[in-house]
């Protein structure tokens, strides 16, 4: 089969804000229904400063780990569980999803900014997950930044888009350059 | 209305300065194929403490990266991929279709996923709050929509053309017209989010967002062209586009 070359990515820009965000985008379950937790935290340039025009899609199997193929993510009824939602930052970098912990090791994340001249792709782990296969081909000293840390709510992971601690992001194998 | 006027410090080099930095990128390139946008472009101030600087992780696509939402009736409206019967009136401006396939990049059509779109209004200007270039904003028009490609792939809006718009990268920066795309294939890996131009635009060589394609090729890709069996008497423009993700890692179901 002819392999066809792939359409270049852009930056998703400043103008997002009116387009891509839809109500209740990053309540893939409604806030305090049983079982529902938090996976928040905040996207940092290469400075530490917030990036406060980016937006995160979360991508997650269930509770007891199947992909989920439910339609109604665009207008959630309350009850369907889609497994996907968006979430955007605010004036302070910082992002937040309501859902459910996966049945699974990790949640896939995309990441969309103005300034990021194309989406990336990144995993944050379950903070039990260390000894994923995964984890283990990456780097000793940048795998932490796969891994999110529990707090009261959920579980809290910071995309650092540059800087000491930048995010391990990541590529698949039919990806080009 | 307040404006906010444009900040001395923001807008320091001369577009002839971000000119000479594209061109000297473009000379640079060794000529082996590329079809993404370099992250670090620094003609593209933005960029520069936003990319990444270590090469990404090479990963296997597992579980739900082998998947991709599922968006149905109920998600899209079919007239969403209307913008010019948002509002009571008629927008101003050119009114035209644009239309295309979205294909996975083993050449097979993506059937029944999510294309949004997202623009300027005539004047160049998005209704977003953060937008304060000074030009009209158009009450008819908010500039965004959505559908669900059909059994063959195709997605269609009818919509205005954007107009070109100013920004501060640099001192006298202006954004080529454009559309701005958020497509989805078969699985996670393929997401894609990008911008479509119009052909012939003057302002082609001059932008750093598109020309951190660096290979003119890839580059060539994200301009529409004119189609004129697309064009309507008396009515509107037609514009034809096609989206190519990049291949699949689980073999999608052979057509029933
Ligand atoms: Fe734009």
């Amino acid at each position: 089969m002819t392999e066809l070359d792939p359409t270049a990515g852009q930056t998703v820009g400043p103008f997002f804000g009116y387009a891509l965000p839809f109500p209740d985008d990053e309540h893939l379950v409604p806030p305090g229904s049983a079982g529902s937790v938090r996976l928040h935290g905040r996207v940092l340039d290469g400075d530490g400063a917030p990036v406060p025009d980016a937006i995160l899609e979360l991508w997650q199997a269930d509770a007891e780990g199947n992909v989920v193929q439910e339609p109604g993510s665009l207008r959630r009824d309350g009850h369907t569980f889609t497994g996907w939602g968006r979430a955007s930052t605010d004036r302070t970098g910082h992002y937040s999803f309501t859902t459910i912990v996966p049945g699974t090791s990790f949640f896939a994340l995309t990441v969309l900014a103005r300034g990021l001249l194309n989406r990336l792709f990144t995993r944050a782990y379950l903070p039990d997950a260390a000894g994923d296969p995964f984890l283990a081909t990456v780097d000793t000293d940048r795998r932490s930044t796969l891994l999110t840390t529990g707090d009261e709510t959920g579980f809290v992971f910071d995309v650092h888009l540059q800087g000491d601690r930048e995010t391990v992001f990541l590529s698949y194998p039919r990806h080009k350059r | 209305m307040v404006r906010v006027t444009l900040g001395s410090d923001a807008a320091e080099a001369t577009q002839a300065a971000i000119s000479e930095e594209i061109g000297a990128i473009a000379q640079a390139w060794d000529g082996v194929p590329e079809t993404q946008p370099r992250l670090d472009y620094p003609p593209y101030r933005s960029s520069l403490l936003r990319h990444p600087t270590k090469a990404p992780h090479q990963a296997d696509p597992e579980g739900v990266e082998l998947w991709a939402p599922v968006f149905g009736e109920r998600d899209v409206d079919p007239l969403e991929a209307d913008l010019t019967i948002q509002h009571r009136g008629d927008p101003l401006g050119e009114r035209i279709v644009v239309t295309g396939r979205v294909l996975d990049g083993d050449g097979r059509p993506v059937r029944g996923q999510l294309v949004e779109v997202w623009q300027a209004n005539a004047a160049g200007r998005y209704i977003h709050q953060r937008d304060q270039h000074p030009a009209p904003l158009d009450p008819n028009f908010t500039g965004s929509g959505r559908c669900l490609t059909d059994a063959v792939g195709v997605y269609r809006f009818t919509t205005i053309k954007p107009g070109p718009y100013p920004w501060r990268n640099h001192r006298n920066a202006w954004r080529p017209a454009h559309i701005h795309f958020s497509l989805f294939g078969t699985e996670l890996t393929q997401r894609l989010v990008t911008q479509m131009y119009f052909p012939g635009d003057p302002l082609f060589a001059l932008d750093p967002i598109l020309q951190s394609v660096v290979d003119p090729t890839a580059r060539e890709r994200l301009v529409a062209t004119y189609d004129h069996d697309l064009t309507k008497p008396e009515l509107l423009m037609g514009y034809r586009w096609d989206v190519v993700l990049t291949g699949p890692h689980r073999t999608p179901m052979e057509d029933v």
